[in-house]
């Protein structure tokens, strides 16, 4: 009895890793294969064809897509840190009137469907002259990540102990000098939590992207992977997308791998304790 | 702590006490300039885009020239022309997206709901490899949406898809199924795409309640020979409802606003059109932002009114006070 409980739960764990793993090991698997050998079913790779990750770079801009997509998170994510920061340490450190009810506010908007606001963010966008840009982007993808930046670090800011800036106040620094000084480096852990999560949101975020753009040179990765198309309609690549797939995986991947127990303390710190 | 640190703090205690109202003037004066960039940046990227979404739901606004139009009060949403009924609450496609979004999120966090719960509780108990494993689940989550999306839409393939395949070889089915184009398997493909895509997130969270439950409790249950699923439904459920909760009102949240998957998966399909989806294309495809901008608005009526409702059953502590 008990050997079976143990050969289940193996099973289990093992249906569970294959599930998760098995769609990304596929994607690898085709992105290697081309011609006719990509529409024959394969479950092992063979031989390994480099030319699907060729084409990807040759006959669509996605080299300029990754760079532009690495411009708007890595600038929403810098912008959402500054602002972030200097926002939670005046929510978790001090008291005042109307912080709950703006805190709540601010939770509101991240859950905001996104989109309630296209309309209004394509006048605005528009307004500024920035629509088909990276600016335009970098300004919508804000609303996606300062909410849950400024929530997250707020959660973070409320747990360091009390006495940390006494002494500073009473030494007389000003607060933004106590920010400064004092939070910045203690905060520096989960800015790096938070920023991956803010990274990870914006390289994902399609909707602006798709609708804020209109030639594929000033396209994020995503709408490119998701409009790239062959010779005609009918026949879609798909030996460049999964090859273009696992390009902008992988880094991801990588960043999840290694900074696992960091942004498993970001969600749960957005989500349980909130 | 406060015990070790109190001595210390006495000698500097009767200068600040004169100082300590001013002080604290300073202190909210300065939590005012520290917010107020936040608050500018999301009033004008939230609230005003919002606020314009909401007022050209009322015009007849045109995404070619939108500085042009002209006030129409509830026509986008409901208008009697000539004894006719117009609008969007007149459009069987809206009422088809509303009912997609809701059996859309219905069924897929319930699944996920059960199957976090089940991945939570197998990555909560101790087995060589668990590190690995809590890795492993994470790789469908941090795939962007649109990749994992094409990456099932290749698998899903009637023709070279390797599901179909698998299938077949295993004699599950007799000919390959088109998952994405037959209306009968299209909604549940994007379940199962999302189901695939999500329950890791719903699996930490429910195992950071988990792994905050006090061990005692489970080594009592052990010593009276309870059995295990008991324990579970009488002892680990009851404990993490709390948790569970706050996951499936942000999972719901979330799947009610579904876009880049369905819209991937099966393009601009009435068989699954999410209510974003079809708001999105009224509003860019068919260039009509009146009318596109009244179906965001409903969407947001209707989270927002969730999200009220929520708030005022006091699941989710909001005020965020220290414990």
């Amino acid at each position: 009895m008990k050997i079976l409980t143990r050969i289940g739960f193996w099973l289990l764990v093992a249906a569970i890793g294959l599930f998760s793993i098995f769609p990304f090991y596929y994607a690898v698997m085709s992105s290697f294969r081309s011609g006719a050998d990509l529409f024959k079913v394969a479950y092992w790779p063979e031989r390994l064809d480099f030319s699907n990750y060729v084409a990807v770079f040759e006959r669509q801009p996605f080299g300029t897509n990754i760079f532009n997509s690495v411009v708007v998170a890595g600038s929403v994510v810098a912008l959402s840190l500054a602002l972030g920061i200097t926002a939670a340490y005046a929510f978790g450190r001090i008291r005042f009137k109307g912080r709950s009810l703006l805190l709540m506010t601010i939770l509101a908007v991240s859950m905001f469907p996104q989109v309630a606001v296209l309309s209004g963010m394509f006048e605005l966008i528009r307004s500024f002259g920035l629509y088909n840009t990276l600016p335009g982007l970098i300004l919508a993808n804000l609303m996606l990540t300062l909410p849950f930046t400024v929530w997250v670090l707020t959660t973070f800011m409320r747990e360091l102990p009390k006495e940390i800036e006494e002494a500073a106040f009473v030494d007389g620094a000003t607060p933004w000098i106590v920010v400064r000084r004092v939070f910045l480096p203690l905060m520096m852990p989960a800015a790096v939590t938070t920023g991956l999560l803010a990274f990870i949101v914006s390289w994902n975020e399609f909707l602006f992207a798709l609708t804020f753009t209109l030639t594929n040179e000033q396209r994020t990765v995503p709408p490119a992977i998701a409009l790239m198309s062959g010779s005609t309609a009918y026949e879609l690549p798909w030996g460049t997308i999964m090859a273009a797939s696992v390009i902008v995986t992988l880094p991801i991947i990588a960043l999840v791998l290694i900074f696992q127990r960091k942004i498993v303390a970001g969600l749960t710190a957005g989500a349980v304790k909130g | 702590m406060s015990s070790a640190v109190a001595p210390a703090t006495v000698p500097a205690q009767v200068p600040v006490q004169g100082g300590r109202s001013s002080l604290t003037r300073s202190r909210i004066r300065a939590a005012w300039v520290f917010i107020a960039p936040t608050l500018i940046v999301l009033a004008l990227i939230a609230g005003w885009p919002l606020a314009r979404t909401i007022w050209f739901s009322f015009t007849d606004a045109n995404l070619n020239n939108l500085t042009d139009y002209e006030f129409i009060g509830f026509e986008n949403y409901i208008a009697n022309y000539d004894g006719e009924w117009l609008g969007l609450l007149t459009d069987p496609d809206w009422w088809r997206s509303v009912w997609n979004t809701v059996w859309f999120t219905t069924i897929s966090v319930s699944i996920e709901t059960v199957l976090g719960t089940i991945v939570a509780l197998i990555l909560n108990a101790s087995f060589p490899g668990r590190g690995l494993m809590r890795a492993v689940i994470l790789i469908p989550w941090a795939i962007p949406t649109v990749v994992s999306a094409k990456m099932w839409n290749w698998m899903l393939h009637d023709q070279f898809g390797v599901i179909n395949d698998m299938l077949l070889r295993l004699g599950l089915i007799a000919a390959p199924i088109t998952w994405t184009a037959n209306p009968d398997t299209a909604l549940w493909t994007v379940i199962m795409v999302d189901v695939w895509k999500t329950t890791p997130f719903m699996a930490l969270l429910i195992l950071a309640a988990l792994q905050m439950l006090p061990g005692d409790i489970y080594e009592a249950a052990k010593v009276d020979g309870v059995h295990p699923v008991k324990v579970f439904f009488r002892v680990t459920l009851p404990l993490i409802k709390p948790a569970l909760i706050v996951a499936v009102i942000f999972r719901g949240l979330d799947a009610l606003r579904v876009f880049d998957l369905i819209y991937v998966l099966t393009a601009n399909s009435r068989d699954t059109a999410s209510m974003s989806v079809y708001a999105r294309q009224q509003l860019v495809d068919f260039q009509e932002v009146g009318l596109g901008s009244a179906a965001s608005t409903l969407i947001f009526l209707i989270i927002a009114l969730l999200i009220v409702i929520t708030m005022a059953a006091g699941r989710v502590r909001l005020s965020g006070d220290p414990r």
